[in-house]
């Protein structure tokens, strides 16, 4: 470990499993304009969070069981964020997301049935199984793939929005991203274009405070994420990435925002990743008793209290989501369970189109 | 950075060809484009107010307007990868990179993404992107504006790469590009731009499938492609003078390479050169000489000969550029080795 030195101002590089630097306090008042706060809309936000909950716990399992296999990044711990954006944007919008994108793909409507068949590498998943867990996509959702290139997926997100404008599409592309996307160049890159060019992009940035196992604070030296688009002139909001309602009400009014012509918005979601990055982690670089707090104020647990609290929730309300849920889970399991393996003889399907496979051979004999 | 180099006007002639440059056939071919397909837009650094960095879309801008020639900032990874989300959403960019060299800022794009989307998404995500860069040594532009890295990309399932050699090449290969719904990548080899040509006044499109043969000939092959198609085309001349039949390939597509046609060759002349300016090590010219290993073996009469760029970062001064690179005299030589008769004919 280097010592800290005047020059550069450089913070005292933190122990492993350390407490990491407290980020700045949220600004109160993100409630100011809450959407459309119906029962059955609440009952809906909850209901999604833990499809995605339980979706994932079952993947946890299967993973074990050798049924899935490769990486398994799972989100539990941030469904609110997903949850509430996806909530604000419309149909005909396009979503880009990352390799932890389960809970992307459920909030957006895939089905859970192709969702679990493409964790199992069958046909009938989602992407017809040459994805798996990291590149879940369906076009019928605008869901334009998990990407496992931090940051890859950024730059797409502005070249679907620049077709969107220029093909008179009044849709948003819509691109989440983990914090440590932030640090790649292709992050400012992307910025300053959807910026420069006034498109209709919206920037969510799923802060969870840590870059694989790397903490915010050992890898940026601006810990205060939004305050980084400033130099790109896109306007930014903080957002309590655990209050669902929150990310749906701030997702709104930044959708709003774009769809008025005003340009790319930026939303930081602070949020906290409960279980490991992925499966093969042994999480050394955080302390489990900072896992306990982040888990006391989970997104599910405190949206449930907040419903119970304000006497939204009904007795056997949440019974009802759970058996609904393991439900759905249970088919989708055994749709996965029933799919069909991809022949080794279509093993290069896939790589250029099918249309495109015999090329009309015409044979130029001209001399230059 | 490299210096404008002003762009020529084509000269009409009386027999239904015109004459004009490599860079006017580039520059026609993206006029067409552009006038055709109201999604197709160009954009890259300096095509629009500079003009390109080559002077190939000099004046479009003026035409179509800065939306669809649209200038970006010095960011390759980025913009190349809005161009491939652009191609993803329906419209039809083509993207110019200033050299191949730059192009690795955006490789991870260009491999990860562009090569990527269809498979990884089952089928769902094309992404009918052209991708336009120069390519190659001569200009005394060092070592970091030099290099021949098509193989690196020619090496990548899920992308087809083009070199056009030719004027009608450089004319006609770039609407089947656009019109292919997976990525392109077309390289211009730097010392083409200024190279005339004549093409049929009316010159349209042209298949993106095929290598060509441009000198038929019994006695040995010459394969090369973009810019060392002209060293393999003067080097059989030379080597005509000597009473040695050269037949020159023209890979025209590195990816997928026409084996067909190199086999052919191949079989026929039982001796083949192959003039590549990428390096030697897992350069192009080992998977030519590979692919002809494995389908013409027994057909060959004389082990097959490469010229390369020697295995070093191009120098920037002049006659160690030039010795760096392949040379019609090494073409020749090569040739005559292949033949059994080092000394050239008569000695």
């Amino acid at each position: 470990m280097s010592a800290p030195t005047a020059l550069t101002g450089a913070a005292v590089p933190r122990e492993p499993g350390a407490a990491p630097v407290a980020p700045p306090p949220i600004p109160a008042g993100r409630h100011a304009d809450k959407p459309h706060l119906t029962r059955d809309h609440l009952l809906g936000l909850l209901s999604d969070m833990i499809r995605i909950r339980r979706f994932e716990e079952a993947c946890a399992e299967l993973y074990t069981q050798e049924k899935i296999r490769g990486f398994l990044h799972l989100y539990i711990g941030e469904e609110a964020v997903a949850v509430g954006a996806m909530r604000a944007l419309g149909t005909a919008d396009s979503i880009v997301a990352t390799y932890r994108e389960h809970g992307h793909a459920i909030a957006r409507g895939v089905p859970m049935t192709t969702c679990m068949a493409e964790m199992y590498g069958m046909v009938e998943g989602c992407s017809g199984g040459r994805g798996g867990s990291m590149h879940l996509f369906d076009l019928d959702h605008g869901l334009y793939g998990g990407n496992a290139i931090v940051g890859g997926g950024l730059p797409l997100a502005v070249g679907l929005a620049m077709a969107h404008r220029r093909l008179g599409r009044d849709a948003v592309a819509a691109c989440f991203f983990g914090e440590g996307a932030v640090a790649e160049g292709v992050f400012h890159e992307a910025a300053n274009l959807a910026s420069l060019w006034r498109l209709p992009v919206l920037f969510v940035c799923e802060n969870n405070l840590y870059a694989m196992g790397s903490a915010l604070d050992l890898t940026e030296a601006e810990t205060d994420l939004h305050l980084k688009t400033a130099s790109y002139r896109i306007p930014s909001e903080v957002v309590d990435g655990m209050d669902v309602v929150a990310v749906e009400a701030a997702t709104k009014a930044a959708v709003d925002a774009i769809r008025g012509g005003g340009g790319p918005r930026f939303l930081e979601c602070r949020t906290y990743r409960f279980r490991a990055h992925s499966m093969f982690d042994a999480q050394l670089y955080r302390e489990k008793s900072e896992i306990e707090e982040w888990r006391g104020k989970g997104p599910i647990r405190r949206f449930r209290h907040w419903l119970e609290e304000t006497g939204t929730l009904h007795d056997g309300d949440l019974d009802a989501i759970e058996s609904e849920v393991k439900a759905e889970l249970d088919a989708a399991i055994a749709f996965a369970e029933a799919g069909t393996r991809e022949p080794v003889e279509t093993l290069e399907r896939h790589v250029l189109a099918d249309s495109a496979a015999a090329p009309a051979a015409v044979r130029p004999e001209t001399r230059p | 950075m490299t210096p404008t180099i002003t762009a020529e006007s084509p000269a009409p002639a009386t027999d239904g060809t015109v004459e004009t440059t490599y860079r006017e056939a580039c520059k026609e071919a993206l006029r067409d484009a552009l006038a055709r397909d109201e999604r197709v837009f160009l954009m890259g650094e300096d095509v629009g107010h500079y003009g390109g960095c080559y002077a190939v879309s000099k004046g479009l801008i003026d035409e179509f307007g800065p939306d669809r020639v649209l200038d970006t900032p010095l960011a390759e990874n980025g913009f190349t990868g809005a161009g491939i989300g652009a191609a993803i959403g329906g419209l039809r960019p083509i993207v110019e990179i200033m050299t191949v060299n730059f192009s690795l800022l955006a490789l991870d794009q260009i491999v990860n993404n562009a090569a990527t989307l269809r498979h990884m998404s089952g089928g769902q995500v094309g992404v009918p992107v052209v991708i336009r860069m120069a390519t190659g040594a001569g200009r005394q532009l060092a070592a970091q504006h030099s290099h021949s890295l098509e193989n690196w990309y020619a090496h990548v399932p899920g992308l087809k790469v083009l070199a056009p050699a030719t004027c009608e090449d450089a004319r006609g290969m770039l609407w089947p590009a656009l019109e292919d719904p997976d990525p392109v990548v077309i390289f211009e080899h730097v010392m083409l731009y200024n190279r005339k040509g004549t093409m049929p006044a009316a010159a349209g499109t042209v298949d993106i499938a095929r290598a060509a043969v441009r000198r038929p000939g019994e006695d040995v092959t010459l394969i090369g492609y973009g810019g060392t198609l002209h060293k393999a085309l003067d080097a059989a001349e030379a080597l005509a003078a000597e009473g040695v039949s050269a037949e020159v390939i023209d890979l025209r597509v590195l990816r997928p390479l026409d084996r067909e046609t190199i086999t052919a060759s191949a079989a026929r002349t039982r001796r083949v050169v192959i003039v590549d300016e990428t390096w030697r090590t897992g350069g192009l010219s080992a998977e030519i000489a590979a692919t002809i290993a494995e389908t013409a073996f027994w057909d060959l009469d004389a082990p097959i000969e490469r010229v390369c760029t020697a295995e070093v970062p191009i120098p920037y001064p002049a006659h160690l550029e030039q010795a760096a690179l392949p040379r019609v005299e090494s073409v020749v030589a090569a040739a005559r080795r292949a033949l059994g008769r080092p000394e050239g004919a008569g000695a």
